[in-house]
């Protein structure tokens, strides 16, 4: 038996924090390619503490649903998992390659395959991807468009950063996108100024952030100009110094999520028979399956 | 439905073939030499061939039914899950036995009694929840059950007057929001709202719509039952925290006390508090009834022992303030109508109670400064 865990950080304050990660454990439970899903949080229940004992399986597959290696995915998570011979070089990264290592949970004696974060996975890129072909609702999305990819900055995690650049550059490399540049909000090159770095009219912003919630949803669009106060909403796309900006919210929301979900359990090792495939089909931009937390024309924060 | 045709007893006969001997649930089948024997309370046979067997088992299907419902369509030997189905019924669990468990205060059913009773159902409580267990065809039981699930508020409801659920998933969505929409960081407060009732959950379902309700519980319960419960007391989980939550550790050991009795009693969580200040130093505040075990400081415990450890670390002063006696308990009736969570009770026009709306205003009005503080003069200490 084969089990896949969620890890993610939830909170205390504000129940959508936490909607993401359900969303893309049910999209996985429907596979059926693991014999038990669960999700696992910081801030919420079932905690990391608890988790691996409530599981029959013996092999558990750790997927961290965040964005980047640091404080979460090194020392909390795989402390509170009792990981007990973990250690971060096992993981042999500069702060984009982790992959997974295989370890024993101590106080359950189960087989853990702790994974590195969906973040910085290679599929994450497609995701970012699909998250401008869902906002502007157009799959074939790119030509005469710019698109942001924004990130934290380096508030306590310099790795944030080297995520957000990795999928940046990869995208560019696809020669999609007429620009696409990396944005942040604590750091140089600002999300504030977002029209200077472009000169397509037409721009779309992608928040590397996992749920939505402050940053995404009431910092980032004041700051970029979507919006006086967020709470009135703000259209998409919408008018910002003769550029149309097309925000999108948190990329996790994006359904194909689960697919990197997926991909990081397979790099370990998981056995998934076609539920990779399965995912992709059931999640791109035109089905009727795929989630979306804005709807383009409504003010995601009315 | 006679054995016969019951289709479990094929299964049964191929066991004993293979394993030479059945046990189970107070029937044991052996099988030697092409002769059966046959032991339940109420039977004691040896030396039957197969034709004579099967007349034996004829009056006794339910213990063939029910041993094909564990051992085939529950299975799952040992884990969480079979013990809290066995729970459900009143069946004996394996292991547990020997502990003197408060969730085991009632006495457990044999085959026959609990085939009975499951006839009209069997109920137990989860914290909020109530569960019924029951068979799926009354008039003629094959051993099949079902399990249903609703709050112990409804349980004199009717089900017509419920929302009726079938996915275990829908639990998560019921267990976020309290009954006035307040979100639910603590899934085992004992807020979770009622009106709604899962009917027709299959073992599996059960326990996974519970464990949506009250993560982990069926697990920790489990090793309670086991004793193997593995407790983390306050300090070690203190001493473990890093970042922002390093500093815990330095929460007074009296503090600890009031902590545990500002959260882990049972008006405020459902989860009966096993964890210590350590291994040997017990907290004064009584750890609460429930039947299933908090193993650690949640993580809400610990975001709020942050802000205690550094208001610990405050020194403390006298300052003077004005105030009528009147209005001095006034203060306590307002602290207490806060920490009860009482305030949305309290009548508009009820001006007796402390708390009442109009009164906090006019104290406020009267008492506080244009920053909106109480006026108090710091006393010079020396
Ligand atoms: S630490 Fe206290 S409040 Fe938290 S789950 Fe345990 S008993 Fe409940």
């Amino acid at each position: 038996m084969q089990a896949l865990v969620i890890a993610a950080h939830g909170s205390h304050l504000n129940p959508d924090a936490s909607d993401p990660t359900y969303a893309h454990a049910d999209t996985v439970r429907e596979t059926g390619a693991f014999d038990e899903v669960r999700e696992a949080f910081w801030k919420e229940e079932p905690h990391f503490r608890e988790v691996i004992r409530t599981l029959e399986s013996d092999e558990v597959f750790v997927v961290p649903l965040f964005i980047s290696e640091g404080y979460f995915t090194e020392q909390v998570i795989p402390r509170e998992l009792r990981l007990e011979d973990w250690d971060p070089e096992k993981w042999e990264s500069d702060g984009t390659d982790a992959s997974q290592v295989t370890l024993e949970a101590t106080d359950v004696g189960k087989t853990i395959h702790y994974c590195g974060p969906v973040g910085t996975h290679d599929a994450m890129t497609d995701v970012i991807v699909q998250r401008a072909e869902s906002i502007t609702e157009d799959p074939e999305v790119g030509e005469g468009f710019g698109l942001a990819v924004v990130g934290h900055g380096t508030e306590r995690n310099e790795n944030s950063a080297k995520a957000v650049e990795y999928h940046t550059e990869r995208i560019r490399e696809q020669d999609r996108f007429d620009e696409v540049k990396a944005l942040f909000m604590d750091e140089e090159p600002e999300v504030d100024d977002v029209t200077d770095f472009f000169e397509t009219d037409d721009i779309v912003v992608v928040p590397l952030f996992i749920a939505d919630g402050y940053h995404t949803q009431e910092d980032i669009p004041e700051d970029v100009g979507l919006t006086e106060d967020y709470r009135l909403g703000w259209n998409v796309p919408a008018e910002v110094e003769g550029h149309r900006i097309w925000y999108a919210g948190a990329v996790g929301t994006e359904g194909l999520m689960a697919d990197v979900i997926l991909e990081r359990a397979a790099d370990a090792g998981a056995d998934l028979g076609d539920a990779i495939e399965r995912v992709r089909a059931a999640t791109a931009v035109g089905t009727d399956e795929v989630r979306r937390e804005t709807e383009p024309g409504t003010g995601a924060g009315d | 439905m006679t054995v016969a045709e019951s289709a479990d007893l094929e299964p049964l006969l191929a066991a004993a073939a293979e394993e030479g001997e059945v046990a189970f649930d107070g029937l044991r089948l052996e099988r030697a030499d092409d002769e059966y024997a046959l032991e339940t309370s109420e039977t004691d046979r040896t030396g039957l061939d197969e034709a004579a067997l099967r007349d034996a088992l004829e009056p006794l299907e339910a213990y063939v039914s029910n041993w094909r419902y564990w051992q085939h369509e529950i299975g799952g030997d040992g884990t969480a899950r079979r013990a809290f189905l066995r729970w459900c019924e009143r069946a004996p669990i394996a292991d547990a036995e020997r502990i003197d468990h408060r969730s085991l205060d009632e006495p457990t059913l044999d085959v026959p009694e609990r085939y009975d009773a499951l006839a009209d159902g069997i109920d137990r409580e989860w914290g909020q929840l109530c569960i019924t267990t029951r068979f799926v065809d009354v008039e003629r039981p094959n051993g099949e059950r079902v399990y249903d699930l609703w709050h112990v508020d409804d349980a004199g409801s009717d089900l017509a007057d419920l929302e009726v659920y079938d996915d275990p998933r829908d639990a998560r969505a019921l267990a976020t929001e309290d009954e006035d929409g307040r979100y639910r960081p603590l899934k085992t407060a004992p807020t979770l709202r009622s009106g709604w009732a899962f009917t027709g959950l299959s073992g599996r379902g059960l326990v996974d719509a519970v464990e949506f309700f009250y993560p982990a519980t069926v697990a920790n319960w489990h090793r309670e039952l086991r004793d193997e419960l593995d407790v983390d007391h306050w300090l070690e989980t203190a001493e473990r925290q890093s970042g922002i939550y390093d500093v815990i550790d330095e929460l007074p050991r009296e503090a600890v006390d009031w902590m545990a009795e500002a959260c882990c009693v049972d008006s405020q969580c459902l989860r009966r508090r096993e964890w210590q200040y350590e291994e040997g130093d017990e907290l004064d505040v009584d750890g609460g009834d429930g039947p299933f075990p908090c193993r650690e400081p949640c993580s809400l415990v610990v975001a709020a022992a942050r802000k205690w450890t550094i208001l610990e670390s405050e020194e403390e002063r006298t300052y003077e303030l004005e105030l009528t006696t009147t209005e001095l308990n006034q203060l306590s009736a307002l602290i207490d109508a806060v920490a009860e969570g009482r305030t949305d009770e309290i009548r508009e026009a009820d001006v007796h109670d402390g708390a009442n709306r109009y009164r906090a205003r006019y104290l406020r009005a009267k008492r506080f400064d244009d920053e909106g503080g109480i006026e108090a003069t710091e006393q010079n200490s020396e």
